[in-house]
């Protein structure tokens, strides 16, 4: 082996982004004795803390890896080379089979003096050649990164499309080496769409067919039959990679029209101890589309050397299960859920189900969970399998949530409210490996492509079939009167994914283990006193499914749950009535309306809401006024709001006598944090950026961080979200912006994306909003700023209760501005009135306030500047 | 310290070398026609270099306002008045020994026509740059700034939109047509625009002959720091001087194009007088122009005084009083 090396200093110009001061040639000899140049790309780290040796793929070259060698960790060495005959590495007369290729590498990294901790990263067909340098180099391995790739054919499958007709004989000359077609389509796959100059970078090396030869033997390595040269070598690698103890770390562009899920699931299989981070809206080029993976690497790289696993609080759980309520009440025949009116679907069969107009004890709740658990077991559902439900609120859902967990299986809950497509890039995220759904939910599911099992709720047999559904719920409940029951899973194992809103981006999984669902459990039934004499009654979805688990009889109005608004007065009364209700779990929307109907309630209806001990509204914001209105319709009733998101619920509570006593300030008074949690806050930078350590000093605004034994456990398939969130460990950072008081009490003042950073500091919207809607002439307000962070103006958008053109702003005239610039309490460069703000689809009452901000500042950049 | 402020006679310049002789420096002013103004006199054209040389014997600083700010007339005067003035007035101090040169300059150096949204000052384009004053303007601010050197700090200040009692370009002109009823809101009023109350934009002046030196070589948008809706800007305005605001809109392309019209127009007929629109005037009251002042305030260690609230209640006193 030789080594000679030197500067290269003859790259073409017009490589943005590439540093020449990188590239360089290697001369190295391989096994037979024959030289080899190569062309690397190396940051020339001296004595580094180790080495990250990154590896492309077909058609690509080093230039791939150009953002990671700029972000290389401190110390760290980045080393990219180009392969033989690719890049502007020496071109080859002959084809390089996979296992050359692999000790060509071995001889480079020899050459190059790489002796310590190395990181192989790989993309594309770069990812077998890594990890065959891997398998040859455990003893200095510390880890693997591998982005879009695939080590082997999942069983069943003949290859990726596109490169199967790239290796087709009458194709693969033409399309790989006649033309730049194939150079050039696999730049054209990147979303969104690259930049002509990065695409002429990537296509430079291979402006030639005689530079294109190795691109044409690459896709003809590949071993798509099972008699291939290569063959025996890819697989002894697939296999060689299960005995890889090195942390992993898969970095996956979701819209790979090469390497679809299944290769996905293939190298987690082959690698379970891989974290994941999924791009949504990325695809195979993901280098190209998730920029931001080079600062993932670094910082996931960082953290192998250091130890974040400071102990979180969690809760001690003695033997409880999310399911337990229901075990300890399986000889009660009292209601543990009434559905009011005619529109129950439940299926119950032998009377160990549903009542006729949908009621169902304890006694049977506890015996159709069991059955329906062993049937599942029994169909295939295995401890740890991830089950999506698309069921509709109703009796099967219930049963199917406590069925799936008492079988070991982890719900995975995605609401309408994130659209089809939203819904698709959810479930299909979250892997999920059986699907229940009623009629309009396996129709969805197909239509999404979702992979698994299908099982049918609410259907017969014959339609189930057509459904694609090999299983009924009422047909496992059969099998599973005789089936085994199912072992009880460890409380550590994962219980739940649940989607947030998507208000803010892509929706994001958040994962539950069974013990943070059972402490959560726990603090909510402690917070509000919630005994089994309590009845609930439940008009907001999430709620509806949680009576049996705190182990109160629970009653879901005549109403659709997951459309706040269809609740009137008198339906609530109705609910309240047929089962005693004495708590009553709504969204604000719905409380809107019940205020609204008042006027029809019956004197014997208003008697049953006089029985209501406990108000509890969430979703939202709840105001103070409506609050107020409330004590007409439930004369006993103490309101109460919790705070919280889809990843810790509840954080802080507050009733209306609270509200009423913190009177007004910055923002919206949330109240205390619960007993057992921690609120913090990490103080906001001028540009609106939340990088101060944690504080609980009283008026200091700051992203507000959450630690309690209730929060979730993590981010599902986004290490690097989850990170993020998680940057003080064993706090979740929720997004949201406020500051706690002196007493104590945390008040919320906006989502961190919408503070508004001006060159006089930083102003949070609530405050000022709620200051401005307190205005007579003013129905809803939004705060928001147009210009670059730092320097940012702020603007008002309001509704006037006069009313104005629904679509687009105007400028308010200037006696309205004046009232509100007065009202406001900082400086307001406009005004502008809107007929209606945008709020979110799931509460109906968060403002989209970035929706506010893009049409603000498009209209206050004036008509002209289209012309620029 | 002794300051010559070239342009004292309009409305900026005026309150500059006010400023600066209330502060107690001892102030020259060179124009063409007297100022009126209790301090030196030297009368002459910029472009002229024997007065140009007179003026500047002897000082340590230099305020540089004179320039024909127009929208109408040949090149060749905008050329003469802005271009070969400032050269002169360069050479001069040069000649002189003068240490400081504060350039008052104009945003619209840089202005390409494109909404402008919280930027800082942009480098001088005169070949972008719309119309004949910016572009003799930006010609002028890169002259000026070539010749900063040891010897001669340069530092070229650009004060957006400066209005006040007595401003005889903005505020009269505004308030001349909407008496008429000739005042349409152009487009949808909406555009974010920097105005500068004219106390503030000559103390930001006075700020820059103490800062330059140490700041030095660079140039800075000087405004308000409040940027308002065009069309609240105008109407507070003509609330000020106590005539109706204006209602009738007229879409940004009909304006556009009737400034066009009226450009050519102009320019082929050769009018002198104020045309009614142009396609400069158009963009300027249809398109965004505010502007980053982080840069500026701490450049100058200057923050304005005097509000936009307050200025307009000082503009409408005027106007009471006149």
């Amino acid at each position: 082996m030789t080594d000679t090396s030197s500067a290269a200093g003859d790259l073409p110009p017009g490589l943005p982004g590439l540093d020449p001061a990188w590239s360089r040639r290697v001369t190295v000899a391989d096994a037979t004795g024959t030289k080899h140049e190569w062309h690397v790309l190396d940051n020339g780290v001296r004595e580094p803390v180790g080495t990250l040796l990154c590896v492309h793929g077909n058609p690509t070259w080093s230039y791939l890896w150009r953002r990671l060698l700029a972000a290389a960790p401190p110390g760290w060495r980045v080393i990219a080379p180009d392969q033989l005959g690719m890049g502007f590495s020496e071109r080859l007369p002959e084809l390089r089979p996979l296992a050359q290729r692999v000790a060509d590498l071995g001889d480079l990294t020899a050459a190059l003096g790489v002796t310590g901790p190395v990181i192989t990263v790989g993309h594309d067909w770069g990812g077998v050649i890594s990890l065959g340098w891997a398998l040859a180099h455990r003893e200095q391995l510390r880890g693997v990164v591998l982005g879009n790739t695939a080590v082997a054919m999942p069983p069943g499958d003949l290859g990726p499309a596109l490169i199967r007709l790239a290796h087709a004989p009458g194709v693969r000359p033409a399309a790989t080496v006649g033309t730049p077609l194939f150079v050039r389509a696999t730049t054209a796959l990147s979303w969104p769409p690259l930049p002509a100059e990065v695409r002429d970078a990537f296509a430079a090396p291979y402006r030639t067919a005689e530079r294109r030869r190795s691109v044409g033997d690459f896709v003809a390595d590949i071993p798509f039959a099972p008699g291939h040269p290569s063959r025996a070598a890819q697989e002894a690698i697939a296999e060689g990679i299960r005995d890889l103890d090195v942390p992993a770390l898969l970095l996956w562009g979701p819209r790979d029209p090469v390497f679809g899920e299944r290769y996905l699931a293939d190298l987690r299989e082959r690698l379970p101890q891989a974290q994941l981070h999924r791009y949504e809206g990325a695809s195979h080029l993901l280098p190209e589309d998730a920029p931001q993976y080079a600062r993932a690497i670094a910082q996931w790289v960082l953290d192998l050397d250091s130890d974040r696993a400071v102990p979180r609080p969690a809760a001690d759980v003695p033997g409880r299960h999310p399911w337990s309520a229901l075990a300890d009440r399986a000889a009660d025949d009292s209601p543990a859920v009434v559905e009011v009116g005619g529109s129950t679907t439940g299926t119950g069969t032998d009377g160990g189900g549903w009542v006729t107009g949908g009621m169902v004890s304890w006694a049977g709740l506890h015996r159709r969970v069991e059955r329906l658990a062993a049937g599942l077991a029994a169909a295939g559902v295995r401890p740890g399998d991830r089950v999506g439900l698309l069921v509709e609120p109703s009796a099967d859902l219930t049963a199917s949530v406590y069925a799936v967990w008492r079988a070991g299986g982890v719900i995975v809950v995605a609401d309408k409210g994130l659209g089809l497509a939203g819904m698709r890039r959810a479930l299909r995220s979250a892997g999920v490996r059986h699907v229940i759904g009623g009629a309009p939910g396996l129709a969805a599911a197909r239509l999404m492509g979702l992979p698994g099992s299908r099982i049918a709720a609410g259907v017969d047999r014959r339609a189930a079939r057509a459904l694609g559904a090999r299983h009924t719920l009422a047909g496992l409940e059969q099998l599973g009167a005789t089936a085994a029951p199912p072992v009880e899973t460890d409380v550590d194992a994962d219980c739940a994914v649940l989607f947030t809103s998507g208000a803010t981006g892509p929706a994001k999984g958040v994962v539950y283990t069974q013990r943070q669902a059972v402490a959560q459990l726990e603090l909510v039934r402690t917070a509000y006193g919630l005994t089994p004499d309590d009845r609930l009654v439940a008009a907001f979805a999430p709620f509806a499914l949680l009576g049996p688990a705190l182990s109160i009889g629970s009653v879901v109005p005549d109403v659709d749950v997951t459309a706040p608004g269809t609740l009137t007065a008198s339906k609530l009364a109705d609910a309240v009535a047929a089962v005693g209700g004495t708590v009553v779990f709504a969204s604000p929307a719905a409380l809107r309306r019940v205020v609204a109907t008042a006027g029809e309630l019956t004197a014997a209806q208003r008697t049953a809401l006089g029985g209501v001990r406990l108000l509890m509204s969430a979703g939202a914001p709840v105001p103070l006024l409506l609050l107020q209105q409330l004590r007409e319709v439930l004369p006993a009733a103490e309101a109460h709001t919790p705070y919280g998101m889809t990843e810790a619920l509840p954080v802080t509570d507050v009733s209306a006598a609270e509200i009423e006593a913190a009177g007004t300030g910055n923002g919206v008074c949330v109240g205390r944090p619960l007993p057992g949690v921690e609120v913090r806050v990490s103080p906001l930078t001028g540009t609106g950026t939340a990088d101060g350590p944690l504080t609980d000093a009283p008026g200091t605004t700051g992203e507000i961080a959450v630690r309690a034994a209730h929060v979730k456990d993590r981010y599902d398939a986004l290490w690097a979200t989850e990170r993020a969130a998680s940057r003080e460990p064993g706090w979740h950072r929720t997004g949201d912006v406020g500051h706690l008081d002196g007493a104590g009490r945390l008040w919320i003042e906006g989502r961190l994306p919408h503070v508004v950073s001006t060159a006089a500091g930083v102003v949070t919207p609530v405050g000022v909003e709620q200051r401005v809607e307190q205005l007579t002439g003013v129905s809803a307000a939004a705060v928001v700023g147009v210009g670059p962070a730092g320097t940012q103006a702020v603007v008002v958008v309001v509704v006037p209760v006069t009313g104005a053109p629904r679509r687009g702003h105007a400028v308010a005239d200037p006696e309205l501005a004046d009232v509100v610039r007065a009202a406001a309490g900082v400086e307001v460069a406009a005004v502008l009135v809107t007929g209606a703000l945008p709020v979110d689809i799931r509460h109906q009452s968060k403002v989209d306030r970035r929706a506010v901000a893009r049409k603000a500042a498009r209209t206050l950049a004036g008509s002209g500047s289209r012309r620029a | 310290m002794r300051v010559l402020v070239t342009g004292a006679s309009g409305m900026l310049g005026r309150a500059t070398a006010t400023a600066l002789h209330a502060r107690g420096d001892d102030v020259t002013v060179l124009q063409r026609r007297p100022a009126g103004l209790p301090c030196r006199e030297v009368l002459g054209d910029v472009a002229d270099p024997g007065a140009v040389a007179r003026a500047t014997d002897g000082q340590d600083a230099v305020v540089h306002l004179a320039a024909k700010v127009d929208v109408t007339g040949p090149w060749a005067e905008y050329d003469r008045a802005n271009v070969e003035g400032t050269r002169t007035l360069v050479a001069a101090c040069q000649r002189a020994g003068v240490g400081r040169l504060v350039h008052v300059s104009s945003p619209s150096v840089a202005h390409g026509g494109s909404a402008l949204v919280g930027v800082g000052a942009g480098a001088a384009d005169p070949a972008h740059a719309r119309g004949h004053y910016a572009r003799s303007k930006a010609m002028a601010e890169l002259a000026a700034l070539a010749a900063d050197s040891t010897d001669l700090a340069v530092l070229a200040v650009r004060p957006h939109l400066v209005w006040g009692p007595g401003d005889t370009q903005l505020v009269a002109r505004i308030v001349a047509r909407a008496r008429a009823g000739r005042l349409p809101v152009i487009g949808s009023g909406a555009a974010l625009i920097d105005t500068t109350y004219v106390d503030n934009a000559a103390g930001a002046l006075v700020a820059a002959v103490d800062a330059c030196g140490p700041v030095h070589g660079e140039a800075l948008v000087i405004s308000n720091g409040e940027p308002r809706p065009v069309a609240e800007v105008i109407a507070r305005l003509c609330a000020a001087a106590g005539v109706p605001a204006p209602r009738r809109r007229v879409p940004f392309p009909v304006a556009w194009g009737v400034g066009a019209v009226v450009d050519g127009v102009w320019a082929l007929t050769g009018r002198r007088d104020t045309p009614p629109l142009t396609r400069f005037l158009a963009e300027q009251l249809a398109t965004a122009h505010w502007f980053d002042q982080r840069r500026t305030r701490e450049a100058l260690a200057w923050t304005p005084q005097v509000s936009l609230d307050e200025g307009f209640e000082r503009l409408a006193g005027a106007y009471r009083a006149g």
